[in-house]
Protein backbone atom coordinates (compact mmCIF):
# COMPACT_ATOMS: atom_id res chain seq x y z
CA UNK A 1 0.00 0.00 0.00
CA UNK A 2 1.31 3.39 -0.89
CA UNK A 3 0.84 6.31 1.44
CA UNK A 4 1.31 9.89 0.50
CA UNK A 5 2.90 12.05 3.08
CA UNK A 6 1.97 15.25 1.34
CA UNK A 7 -0.17 17.62 3.33
CA UNK A 8 -1.06 20.01 0.55
CA UNK A 9 -3.64 19.30 -2.13
CA UNK A 10 -2.51 17.05 -4.93
CA UNK A 11 -1.09 18.86 -7.89
CA UNK A 12 -1.37 17.51 -11.42
CA UNK A 13 2.29 16.55 -11.63
CA UNK A 14 1.78 14.28 -8.63
CA UNK A 15 -1.62 13.01 -9.69
CA UNK A 16 -0.34 11.57 -12.97
CA UNK A 17 2.17 9.49 -11.02
CA UNK A 18 -0.65 7.91 -8.99
CA UNK A 19 -2.68 6.68 -11.92
CA UNK A 20 -1.33 3.14 -11.95
CA UNK A 21 -1.53 2.72 -8.20
CA UNK A 22 -5.08 3.97 -8.41
CA UNK A 23 -6.06 1.58 -11.22
CA UNK A 24 -4.35 -1.29 -9.41
CA UNK A 25 -6.28 -0.54 -6.25
CA UNK A 26 -3.07 0.13 -4.36
CA UNK A 27 -3.82 3.57 -3.00
CA UNK A 28 -5.06 3.83 0.58
CA UNK A 29 -8.71 4.71 0.78
CA UNK A 30 -7.81 8.22 1.85
CA UNK A 31 -5.37 8.74 -1.00
CA UNK A 32 -7.82 7.30 -3.50
CA UNK A 33 -10.37 9.84 -2.31
CA UNK A 34 -7.87 12.67 -2.67
CA UNK A 35 -7.02 11.45 -6.15
CA UNK A 36 -10.68 11.30 -7.14
CA UNK A 37 -11.34 14.71 -5.59
CA UNK A 38 -8.52 16.14 -7.67
CA UNK A 39 -9.85 14.58 -10.86
CA UNK A 40 -13.34 15.89 -10.16
CA UNK A 41 -12.06 19.44 -10.44
CA UNK A 42 -9.24 18.94 -12.93
CA UNK A 43 -10.15 18.30 -16.57
CA UNK A 44 -6.52 17.72 -17.53
CA UNK A 45 -6.00 14.89 -15.05
CA UNK A 46 -9.43 13.44 -15.74
CA UNK A 47 -8.54 13.32 -19.42
CA UNK A 48 -5.16 11.85 -18.57
CA UNK A 49 -6.76 8.95 -16.70
CA UNK A 50 -9.15 8.41 -19.64
CA UNK A 51 -6.18 8.25 -21.97
CA UNK A 52 -4.35 5.74 -19.82
CA UNK A 53 -7.47 3.58 -19.80
CA UNK A 54 -7.77 3.88 -23.59
CA UNK A 55 -4.07 3.05 -23.92
CA UNK A 56 -4.55 -0.15 -21.91
CA UNK A 57 -7.55 -1.07 -24.03
CA UNK A 58 -5.65 -0.55 -27.27
CA UNK A 59 -2.65 -2.52 -26.00
CA UNK A 60 -5.03 -5.39 -25.29
CA UNK A 61 -5.83 -5.57 -28.99
CA UNK A 62 -2.27 -6.25 -30.07
CA UNK A 63 -2.11 -9.90 -31.00
CA UNK A 64 1.09 -11.91 -31.22
CA UNK A 65 2.09 -13.16 -34.64
CA UNK A 66 0.19 -16.22 -35.78
CA UNK A 67 1.78 -19.59 -35.33
CA UNK A 68 3.44 -20.39 -38.65
CA UNK A 69 2.55 -23.84 -40.04
CA UNK A 70 6.23 -24.84 -40.12
CA UNK A 71 6.65 -23.76 -36.50
CA UNK A 72 3.66 -25.84 -35.49
CA UNK A 73 4.99 -28.82 -37.42
CA UNK A 74 8.41 -28.36 -35.79
CA UNK A 75 6.82 -28.50 -32.37
CA UNK A 76 4.78 -31.57 -33.26
CA UNK A 77 8.03 -33.21 -34.39
CA UNK A 78 9.66 -32.19 -31.13
CA UNK A 79 6.80 -33.80 -29.26
CA UNK A 80 7.07 -37.02 -31.26
CA UNK A 81 10.83 -37.19 -30.74
CA UNK A 82 10.33 -36.69 -27.04
CA UNK A 83 7.74 -39.45 -26.88
CA UNK A 84 9.89 -41.68 -29.05
CA UNK A 85 7.10 -42.02 -31.60
CA UNK B 1 -8.88 -25.20 -20.87
CA UNK B 2 -8.76 -26.54 -17.34
CA UNK B 3 -5.24 -26.99 -15.99
CA UNK B 4 -5.98 -30.28 -14.23
CA UNK B 5 -7.35 -31.85 -17.36
CA UNK B 6 -4.45 -30.62 -19.52
CA UNK B 7 -1.83 -31.76 -17.05
CA UNK B 8 -3.42 -35.18 -16.76
CA UNK B 9 -3.56 -35.57 -20.52
CA UNK B 10 0.00 -34.34 -21.01
CA UNK B 11 1.27 -36.82 -18.45
CA UNK B 12 -0.66 -39.57 -20.17
CA UNK B 13 1.08 -38.74 -23.45
CA UNK B 14 -1.96 -37.21 -25.14
CA UNK B 15 -0.51 -35.23 -28.03
CA UNK B 16 -3.66 -33.17 -28.51
CA UNK B 17 -3.10 -31.60 -25.08
CA UNK B 18 0.35 -30.50 -26.21
CA UNK B 19 -1.06 -29.07 -29.44
CA UNK B 20 -3.71 -27.14 -27.51
CA UNK B 21 -1.05 -25.59 -25.31
CA UNK B 22 1.16 -24.72 -28.26
CA UNK B 23 -1.73 -23.06 -30.07
CA UNK B 24 -2.71 -21.11 -26.99
CA UNK B 25 0.68 -19.97 -25.74
CA UNK B 26 3.46 -20.30 -28.28
CA UNK B 27 2.86 -16.96 -30.05
CA UNK B 28 2.80 -15.08 -26.74
CA UNK B 29 5.87 -16.97 -25.56
CA UNK B 30 7.86 -15.93 -28.59
CA UNK B 31 6.73 -12.35 -28.07
CA UNK B 32 7.86 -12.41 -24.45
CA UNK B 33 11.17 -14.10 -25.30
CA UNK B 34 11.91 -11.33 -27.78
CA UNK B 35 12.02 -8.98 -24.82
CA UNK B 36 15.16 -10.72 -23.65
CA UNK B 37 16.95 -11.87 -26.78
CA UNK B 38 18.04 -9.94 -29.86
CA UNK B 39 16.25 -11.78 -32.62
CA UNK B 40 13.04 -13.49 -33.52
CA UNK B 41 14.96 -16.63 -34.47
CA UNK B 42 16.56 -16.89 -31.04
CA UNK B 43 13.20 -16.21 -29.40
CA UNK B 44 11.72 -19.12 -31.36
CA UNK B 45 14.58 -21.34 -30.21
CA UNK B 46 14.05 -20.36 -26.60
CA UNK B 47 10.33 -21.08 -26.90
CA UNK B 48 11.07 -24.46 -28.45
CA UNK B 49 13.50 -25.34 -25.65
CA UNK B 50 10.83 -24.29 -23.19
CA UNK B 51 8.37 -26.78 -24.67
CA UNK B 52 10.91 -29.53 -24.27
CA UNK B 53 11.45 -28.48 -20.66
CA UNK B 54 7.68 -28.49 -20.15
CA UNK B 55 7.41 -32.04 -21.48
CA UNK B 56 10.31 -33.18 -19.33
CA UNK B 57 9.07 -31.39 -16.24
CA UNK B 58 5.32 -31.90 -16.37
CA UNK B 59 5.45 -34.84 -13.97
CA UNK B 60 6.98 -32.50 -11.40
CA UNK B 61 4.44 -29.71 -11.90
CA UNK B 62 2.83 -29.18 -8.52
CA UNK B 63 0.10 -26.76 -9.46
CA UNK B 64 1.27 -24.03 -7.11
CA UNK B 65 0.83 -21.60 -9.96
CA UNK B 66 -1.29 -21.93 -13.06
CA UNK B 67 0.11 -24.04 -15.87
CA UNK B 68 0.44 -20.90 -17.98
CA UNK B 69 2.45 -19.08 -15.31
CA UNK B 70 4.67 -22.11 -14.87
CA UNK B 71 5.37 -22.34 -18.60
CA UNK B 72 6.00 -18.59 -18.96
CA UNK B 73 8.31 -18.68 -15.95
CA UNK B 74 10.41 -21.39 -17.57
CA UNK B 75 10.47 -19.34 -20.74
CA UNK B 76 11.47 -16.09 -19.02
CA UNK B 77 14.30 -17.83 -17.16
CA UNK B 78 15.60 -19.42 -20.32
CA UNK B 79 15.32 -16.27 -22.35
CA UNK B 80 17.11 -14.31 -19.65
CA UNK B 81 19.90 -16.83 -19.24
CA UNK B 82 20.35 -17.03 -22.96
CA UNK B 83 21.85 -13.69 -22.04
CA UNK B 84 22.87 -12.78 -25.54
CA UNK B 85 22.32 -9.18 -24.76
CA UNK B 86 24.01 -7.29 -21.97
CA UNK B 87 23.42 -8.45 -18.45
CA UNK B 88 19.97 -7.28 -17.65
CA UNK B 89 18.80 -6.31 -14.22
CA UNK B 90 15.40 -4.95 -13.51
CA UNK B 91 15.84 -1.48 -12.05
CA UNK B 92 14.46 -1.13 -8.57
CA UNK B 93 14.82 2.59 -8.05
CA UNK B 94 12.07 4.82 -9.25
CA UNK B 95 14.39 7.64 -10.18
CA UNK B 96 12.79 10.93 -11.09
CA UNK B 97 11.72 10.06 -14.57
CA UNK B 98 8.22 11.49 -14.88
CA UNK B 99 5.25 9.95 -16.62
CA UNK B 100 4.66 13.18 -18.44
CA UNK B 101 7.15 15.67 -19.82
CA UNK B 102 7.92 18.04 -16.94
CA UNK B 103 7.65 21.03 -19.23
CA UNK B 104 3.94 20.48 -19.46
CA UNK B 105 3.47 21.57 -15.86
CA UNK B 106 3.87 25.03 -14.40
CA UNK B 107 6.03 25.79 -11.39
CA UNK B 108 3.25 24.86 -9.01
CA UNK B 109 2.82 21.45 -10.68
CA UNK B 110 -0.46 22.20 -12.45
CA UNK B 111 -0.88 21.48 -16.15
CA UNK B 112 0.33 24.27 -18.39
CA UNK B 113 -0.16 22.07 -21.47
CA UNK B 114 -2.89 19.60 -20.50
CA UNK B 115 -3.63 16.58 -22.69
CA UNK B 116 -5.99 17.39 -25.54
CA UNK B 117 -9.33 15.63 -25.42
CA UNK B 118 -9.49 12.23 -27.10
CA UNK B 119 -12.77 11.46 -28.80
CA UNK B 120 -14.97 8.77 -27.32
CA UNK B 121 -14.35 6.47 -30.26
CA UNK B 122 -10.57 6.77 -30.03
CA UNK B 123 -10.13 3.10 -29.14
CA UNK B 124 -11.96 1.98 -32.28
CA UNK B 125 -10.13 4.56 -34.34
CA UNK B 126 -6.72 3.41 -33.14
CA UNK B 127 -7.52 -0.28 -33.34
CA UNK B 128 -6.85 -0.60 -37.04
CA UNK B 129 -4.26 -3.07 -38.21
CA UNK B 130 -1.95 -0.32 -39.40
CA UNK B 131 -1.95 1.47 -36.09
CA UNK B 132 -1.56 -1.71 -34.03
CA UNK B 133 1.56 -2.47 -36.03
CA UNK B 134 2.90 0.89 -34.90
CA UNK B 135 2.05 0.02 -31.33
CA UNK B 136 4.57 -2.77 -31.68
CA UNK B 137 7.17 -0.18 -32.60
CA UNK B 138 6.25 1.92 -29.58
CA UNK B 139 6.60 -1.15 -27.38
CA UNK B 140 9.98 -1.95 -28.82
CA UNK B 141 11.18 1.50 -27.74
CA UNK B 142 10.53 0.70 -24.09
CA UNK B 143 13.33 -0.47 -21.82
CA UNK B 144 13.24 -4.27 -21.72
CA UNK B 145 11.94 -4.65 -18.19
CA UNK B 146 9.06 -2.26 -18.88
CA UNK B 147 8.27 -3.99 -22.14
CA UNK B 148 8.17 -7.40 -20.47
CA UNK B 149 5.74 -6.19 -17.81
CA UNK B 150 3.48 -4.25 -20.19
CA UNK B 151 3.44 -7.16 -22.63
CA UNK B 152 2.43 -9.68 -20.01
CA UNK B 153 -0.09 -7.46 -18.25
CA UNK B 154 -1.76 -5.53 -21.05
CA UNK B 155 -1.20 -7.65 -24.16
CA UNK B 156 -1.40 -11.13 -22.65
CA UNK B 157 -3.74 -10.23 -19.81
CA UNK B 158 -1.83 -11.81 -16.94
CA UNK B 159 -2.59 -10.61 -13.41
CA UNK B 160 0.00 -8.64 -11.45
CA UNK B 161 0.65 -11.70 -9.28
CA UNK B 162 1.26 -13.84 -12.35
CA UNK B 163 3.63 -11.26 -13.84
CA UNK B 164 5.60 -11.17 -10.59
CA UNK B 165 5.86 -14.96 -10.61
CA UNK B 166 6.89 -15.16 -14.24
CA UNK B 167 9.52 -12.44 -14.05
CA UNK B 168 10.54 -12.97 -10.42
CA UNK B 169 10.05 -9.35 -9.46
CA UNK B 170 8.32 -7.76 -6.49
CA UNK B 171 4.82 -6.43 -6.73
CA UNK B 172 6.02 -2.88 -6.10
CA UNK B 173 8.59 -3.18 -8.84
CA UNK B 174 6.02 -4.62 -11.18
CA UNK B 175 3.81 -1.60 -10.61
CA UNK B 176 6.62 0.88 -11.21
CA UNK B 177 7.56 -0.80 -14.49
CA UNK B 178 3.94 -1.02 -15.57
CA UNK B 179 3.39 2.63 -14.72
CA UNK B 180 6.40 3.83 -16.66
CA UNK B 181 5.69 1.59 -19.61
CA UNK B 182 2.04 2.58 -19.93
CA UNK B 183 2.92 6.26 -19.48
CA UNK B 184 5.39 6.14 -22.31
CA UNK B 185 3.01 4.32 -24.61
CA UNK B 186 0.28 6.87 -23.86
CA UNK B 187 2.68 9.66 -24.79
CA UNK B 188 3.37 7.92 -28.09
CA UNK B 189 -0.36 7.58 -28.77
CA UNK B 190 -0.85 11.22 -27.85
CA UNK B 191 1.61 12.27 -30.53
CA UNK B 192 -0.17 10.01 -32.97
CA UNK B 193 -3.63 11.36 -32.15
CA UNK B 194 -2.36 14.93 -32.50
CA UNK B 195 -1.23 14.17 -36.06
CA UNK B 196 -4.67 13.00 -37.13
Amino acid sequence: MRFLTLRHDLVCREAVELVTDYLEGRLSRRDARRFEAHLAKCDGCDEYLRQIRATIEILGKVQPDDLAPETRQGLIDLYRDFRGE
Amino acid sequence: MGDDDLVRRLRAGDGSAFTELVNAYHPSMVRLAQTFVPSRAIAEEVAQETWLAVLKGIDGFEGRSSLKTWIFHILANRARSTGVREQRTVPVDVGDEGSVDRRRFDEGGAWSAPPAHWSDDIVEKLSSGAFLARVQDALSQLPDSQRAVVTLRDLDGLSSKEVCDVLEISEANQRVLLHRGRSRIRATFEDEVAKR
